[in-house]
């Protein structure tokens, strides 16, 4: 007879980080650029940047995967999967978790992208409608599949568990990690590598982005009043999460504990967020997290450094935490290591975990002056000692959809 | 001339009524939100050949204010 899985309720916990980034290729560099204030926003490097409106990007330097992979694995993979790869490994290797015929069922790769292999994608239409030719490269659909980082990960590491994606723009990684939070949380997993990649640099796409009008052509500017809008970055995080029973046998360091996931969807407009909406997620994510709003710390934003967007997540914030909200800090990482759309999410929640564990609240770079609908503590243009015990990781995407972390520190 | 044109913009890709357009309509009279908004915006800079930047665009939120913002990119 089979057995019915029987729900729980127990502790996960992160043990491992990994980060491809504009301001990092690894957890610690990603880290001491946040630390020093050390924005990754510059000229992005594409061939047809000049055909482009917006010069500026947060592009990842100095990737190459032949550094990490076999030259027959990197065919396999367009840049979005490369980096998801890249940021597993050094996630589950900091973990010291092995998968093995006992665990591999039992382990989960949930990643988050909004667009995937946009590089192959956007390579067969060139060679098809500009160059006229009558046939794609023949690895064209697995490189192009939105499922390519979490399939890769799962045929490097020999995970044989649940394995999928989820694309919810912006909010992707957050998604992809609430969903491996909650599969441990319930007994369905002992452990997961979760989280998001995304390569956005392509002609078309930069385009598409240009006509929606929201990229800045400065730089990122969360919650200042002279802000233009969001600046494109790229890259990958991966969480390697599991139970607090497995990371103890094994001996493994933990640097976070995840407590809390909500989700809730505007049901509004296509583009423009829905304050209600944000609300509803981060009460849900405290609700389910089991604290109280006046035990929150610290928020990493959505925070793009759009008018709408900033002013939006401060009143949203206003309203869920009350008097608190003037107590707690604020701040938006997007203004370090830019816009990674399916990505970034997993890129916050990374910071978040660091903020938690070290100590020390992440800045919002770039800071001039002060708009009045943004008037919290956003931590401008200086890291800064603090300790928090629970933080929260906001993600407000496109299409109205929301999903916010939520996490505490680990103490021994 | 400006004016027609984008009256006659909205009325074909809105299918607006061009006889209920004047130049002291808003946007939001029209019924028409932000993406709206980009979308005449993005016409207008084809149908003109001219640029409006990003920082315009906040402004630009009736009838009036596209035939300014209009005018000005089309003088330099």
């Amino acid at each position: 007879m089979v057995k019915r899985i029987k729900m729980e309720s127990r502790k996960v916990v992160v043990t491992g980080t990994g980060v491809i980034s504009a301001i990092g290729n690894n957890t610690t560099d990603f880290w001491k650029n946040i630390v020093d204030c050390k924005p990754g926003i510059g000229e992005y490097h594409h061939p047809l940047a000049e055909q482009i409106r917006f010069k500026n990007g947060a592009d990842v330097k100095n990737f190459d995967g032949t550094q990490y992979l076999e030259k027959g694995d990197l065919d396999l993979m367009d840049r979005f999967a490369q980096f998801a790869v890249v940021a597993a490994k050094e996630a589950v290797h900091q973990s010291s978790f092995i998968v093995d015929k006992e665990n591999k069922y039992r382990t989960a790769v949930i990643c988050g992208t909004s667009i995937g292999g946009i590089h192959a994608q956007e390579q067969s239409y060139f060679e098809v409608y500009k160059e006229n030719k009558t046939r794609v490269h023949p690895l064209t659909i697995p490189k192009s599949m939105p499922n390519g980082g979490a399939s890769n990960i799962s045929m490097q590491m020999g995970i044989t568990g649940p394995v999928y994606t989820i694309s919810t723009a912006c909010a992707s990684s957050n998604h992809a990690i609430g969903n491996a939070f909650w599969l441990i949380r319930s007994g369905i997993c002992d452990q997961a590598i979760a989280g998001g990649s995304e390569t956005p640099f392509t002609y078309t796409f930069l385009k598409a982005w240009e006509a929606i009008r929201v990229v800045a052509q400065d730089t990122c500017r969360p919650f200042s009043k002279s802000r233009q809008g969001m600046i494109l970055g790229e890259g990958a995080g991966m969480l390697m999460m599991e139970t607090l029973e497995a990371a103890q046998k094994r001996g493994a360091t933990i640097l976070a504990e995840v407590i809390g996931f909500g989700m809730t969807s505007d049901a509004s407009h296509i583009t423009k967020p829905d304050q209600k909406g944000a609300e509803e997620a981060m009460r849900m994510a405290i609700r389910d997290a089991g604290i109280h709003p006046a035990q929150i710390g610290y928020i990493n934003a959505h925070g793009t450094g759009t008018l709408v967007n900033d002013s939006m997540e401060v009143a949203a914030v206003k309203n869920v935490f009350g008097e608190h909200a003037n107590q707690l800090a604020i701040s938006s990482t997007k203004s370090l290591h830019g816009h990674a759309l399916g990505a970034t999410s997993s890129l916050e929640a990374i910071a978040t975990i660091m903020a938690l564990k070290e100590g020390l609240l992440p800045p919002t770079a770039n800071f001039q002056e002060k708009d009045e609908a943004c008037d919290l503590d956003v931590v401008p243009n200086a890291s800064r000692k603090k300790e928090i015990h629970y933080a929260l990781s906001n993600a407000f995407a496109f299409g109205g959809l929301n999903a916010v972390l939520a996490f505490k520190k680990w103490e021994d | 001339m400006v004016f027609e044109k984008i009256a006659t913009l909205l009325s074909t890709k809105k299918g607006l009524n061009k006889e209920l357009i004047s130049i002291d309509s808003s946007f939001e009279e029209l019924g028409l939100d932000s993406l709206d908004s980009i979308e005449l915006i993005a016409d207008m800079e084809e149908a003109f050949n001219v640029t409006i930047p990003n920082t315009e665009l906040q402004g630009i939120k009736s009838i009036r204010n596209a035939v300014d913002g209009l005018s000005k990119a089309l003088n330099g």
